[in-house]
């Protein structure tokens, strides 16, 4: 920008810096808490923020290993943290790839081909997506109990049952997938049946391996909604050992029972390879979200 | 060859297929859901058609998201507007059917009616019990699974030359299957009906109600009659006396009545209602403003080190959301949270973030901004790009400072294309039960009201404690409250919609 600057100008820019290096301190603030409690002994405040004695107490419990205490007793991991973590990713990938192959072939009829009802059903599709899944809880609640006397691994308390309630994101999939299918010439298609290619085939050998990159953004979306979802787990599952992390951790917090340490090393072990995943997929994350995310 | 080979392979696997699905249908049909395995049907047949008909090409991309959007996504919503016209709750939890099987179940003692010592022998991997009446007369049950129940059996006089049971089961082995005898009645010859009355006894019992030919029931040991009261959906005695359990029943607009005119009800629901919109107008508002503001100095070249800073900013977004909720619920606790631990030591100040309404509802801003922020941030950036520079330039000749710029030329032309984000965070917020539930809990509690609401609940929330943490469970109110938001939502939805149109129609 070929703009004269005016004295002031250097001043703005180091005070930009200030403000924002204080603004990360402020934001990162309770990240850098929860490490310091996760190495400070015991499960209260102590009454320094910085921790004088170090102790990896919280760490051995999180990681599945008991403890012996100060005061010699036996501490033993109250919650099963890992196994959280494993059937939240389980959930997870099994719900995006399920949504993922169901809605790859239903995108691609939408941005291609024509057909009775096309503009109604996109309406619809458009509309349907933006309802959030909580306001049908109860009845989620009811059909899965119902469904569970007759076939109990697709009932309360299955991952199979939770699996199917989480492909109801497969509205959002539809319209990403098919705003890529859009961005895709015509002519490619058009190319194939010239060479003698049927409709499936143009789609299953020419396109398909085109749009495998958005592919892996909708899965990868689905795959952090499966994990980051609450409330349908929490009605859904209720024994300790089949629980998801996204329910599971709150039992650490309980004023009765308040293991405010073991939480702390339990947060940072399981959220920290899901951060890391998300932040890794920052950039694919970003172009989903503006594309037509609701999340906010 | 090959080819025909594959086709026929193509035409035995849709067979299968389809001999499955009737099967399932069967099954269903079977277990007395008719009008799910009419649904199902339906599924089916238009699978075959669609998968078969060459009229239909375009359909078989279509069918597996769209039967899988109505299975998963319509049908809970419509299941939902069904529920709320029922009285469905705890209470009211059975079908007309299973509630009338389950007053004939119940028995009654014979009073001075004959008592049996029984003993259990296994037989093989099954059982056969042994009866014997006070005056030496023995009876003996065919082998028995006892796997589940409830089952009337008939019990004979053991044949001259049958072999005679092993030993009985000892008292350990008797006590684990005791609940599956008490599903096991056993018959006569003579006609009279036994159940477990004790550990070792079996006592002539009766079945305690009739069943009439109008659905009422007869009670055997008074003479009394049940009538079903469709509007309450229990049974009813003649006196007005409501016998658990219940049943679900329709009761057409009457929870969304009580909703809205009963006043024990409809006031709390007003104000959790204003308290939901305040929360998710703030809580847009505010992310919004600290991420544009982000976003403007993210876009300023003079300002090196942009890439790292904007990952920073990143990072709440990217922690899952219920992770660092709960952190914050730590950290805010009253008695050992850090934070107040600072306040404490700088200003001396000791507050209570979960039980004074206001500050607990500060507590949830300040959370929800930290969450929401960076979302804004990136979707400002965006748009942020696209504003010419020239514009920028005109200013800068024209002496204005950044102020001016910001007011003037960018939040103007970033306004509009925002705004159906915003409208959808907005919407996002309005339903935020997670932040609520794993926070506050909706907690601090309204002291005057009838049923349980908090200070800090969302309807959501709400409709989530009436549901799943109040002991009645009341289902059918619940479903009702769903489906009024579901409409505020629908709105909502029709308003973002006709603006992101309006703004695709200008940007062309």
């Amino acid at each position: 920008m070929a703009v004269v600057l005016d004295k002031s100008h250097r001043w703005r820019v180091v005070l930009a810096h200030i403000a924002i290096i204080g603004f990360i301190c402020l934001i990162m603030f309770p990240f850098l808490m929860i490490f310091s409690i996760s190495i400070r002994p015991g499960n209260f405040a102590t009454g320094s923020i910085i921790p004088q004695t170090i102790s990896l107490e919280h760490w051995a419990l999180a990681f599945g290993y008991s403890y012996q205490g100060p005061d010699g007793g036996l501490m033993e991991p109250q919650f099963p943290v890992l196994l959280w973590l494993w059937n939240s990713v389980k959930v997870a990938l099994l719900s995006a790839f399920i949504g993922v192959v169901l809605s790859t072939t239903c995108a691609y009829a939408f941005a291609r081909m024509q057909f009775m009802f096309k503009k109604s059903m996109m309406n619809g599709l458009l509309l349907i997506q933006m309802f959030p899944t909580v306001l049908a809880l109860v009845a989620i609640y009811t059909i899965f109990d119902r469904i569970g006397s007759y076939v109990p691994w697709l009932g309360i308390e299955s991952h199979g049952g939770l699996i199917l309630a989480y492909t109801g994101g497969i509205a959002v999939h539809i319209w990403t997938i098919k705003g890529y299918f859009e961005t895709i010439p015509v002519e490619i298609e058009e190319a194939a049946k010239v060479d003698g290619a049927t409709a499936f085939q143009s789609f299953r050998y020419v396109i398909l391996p085109m749009i495998v990159p958005i592919l892996m953004v909708v899965f990868l979306l689905a795959f952090i909604s499966g994990i980051n979802e609450y409330p349908v787990a929490s009605i859904l599952l209720k024994s300790t050992d089949n629980l998801t992390l996204a329910v599971g951790v709150k039992n650490y917090l309980y004023p009765q029972k308040y293991l405010w340490g073991d939480f702390a090393a339990a947060a940072i072990l399981s959220g920290l390879p899901i951060t890391i995943v998300f932040l890794f997929a920052q950039k694919w994350m970003i172009s989903g979200l503006t594309a037509g995310g609701v999340k906010g | 060859m090959s080819r025909s080979l594959e086709k026929i392979g193509q035409q035995l696997v849709s067979a299968v297929v389809v001999l499955f699905g009737l099967y399932v249908v069967a099954k269903i049909y079977m277990a007395g859901q008719f009008i799910v395995a009419l649904a199902c049907l339906a599924v089916l047949a238009s699978g075959v058609f669609v998968y078969t008909s060459s009229r239909a090409y375009s359909y078989r991309y279509l069918f597996p998201g769209l039967m899988a959007t109505l299975v998963f996504v319509v049908f809970p919503i419509v299941y939902t507007f069904a529920i709320s016209f029922t009285n469905y709750s705890s209470r009211n939890l059975l079908t007309l059917e299973r509630a009338t099987q389950y007053f004939l179940e119940q028995t009654y003692t014979v009073e001075g009616g004959q008592s049996y010592a029984f003993t259990l022998h296994r037989d093989g991997r099954a059982f056969r019990v042994r009866l014997e009446d006070e005056q030496g007369a023995v009876f003996v049950s065919p082998p028995l699974a006892l796997y589940k129940g409830p089952i009337i059996i008939e019990a004979q006089v053991p044949a001259a030359g049958e072999a005679p049971l092993g030993e009985p089961v000892d008292t350990k082995t008797l006590i684990s299957y005791l609940p599956n005898l008490k599903l096991v009645s056993f018959q006569l010859p003579n006609g009279h009906l036994l159940s477990v009355t004790g550990l070792r006894q079996y006592g002539a019992v009766s079945k305690l109600y009739k069943a009439n030919a109008d659905g009422s029931l007869t009670n055997q040991q008074d003479h009394s009659v049940l009538t079903p009261n469709k509007k309450t959906g229990f049974f009813e005695t003649s006196s007005g006396e409501q016998l658990t359990p219940g049943y679900t029943t329709q009761v057409g607009w009457s929870q969304y009545t009580k909703i809205f005119s009963d006043v024990s009800f409809s006031e709390p629901f007003f104000r959790i209602f204003v308290w939901t919109v305040t929360f998710a107008g703030l809580t847009v508002l505010f992310a919004f403003s600290v991420g544009i503001v982000l976003a403007v100095l993210m876009e300023w070249e003079a300002l090196r080190g942009r890439a790292f800073y904007q990952t920073m900013f990143f990072i709440p977004y990217t922690v899952p959301a219920f992770i660092s909720i709960l952190i914050f619920k730590g950290l805010f606790n009253q008695n050992t949270g850090e934070i107040n631990q600072i306040l404490e030591m700088l200003f001396g100040l000791h507050l209570s973030w979960f039980s004074t309404p206001f500050l607990a509802k500060s507590m949830l801003l300040i959370v929800n901004t930290w969450l929401g922020f960076p979302y804004m941030m990136v979707v400002s950036m965006g748009l942020i790009k696209a504003i010419p520079t020239d514009l920028y330039e005109a200013s800068a000749i024209a002496g204005a400072g950044p102020l001016t710029n910001f007011f003037r030329i960018t939040l103007p032309l970033i306004v509009k294309p925002i705004m159906p984000l915003l409208i959808a965070s907005f919407a996002f917020n309005f339903n935020n039960v997670m932040l609520i539930m794993l926070l506050t809990g909706g907690r601090p509690d309204f002291l005057d009201t009838k049923v349980p609401a908090g200070s800090t609940d969302l309807l959501v929330s709400f409709t989530y404690r009436i549901a799943f943490e109040d002991s009645g469970a009341n289902f059918g109110l619940a479903a009702a409250i769903s489906t009024v938001l579901f409409l505020m939502v629908m709105v909502l939805s029709l308003i973002n919609m006709r603006l992101t149109k309006v703004n695709a129609q200008e940007a062309r």
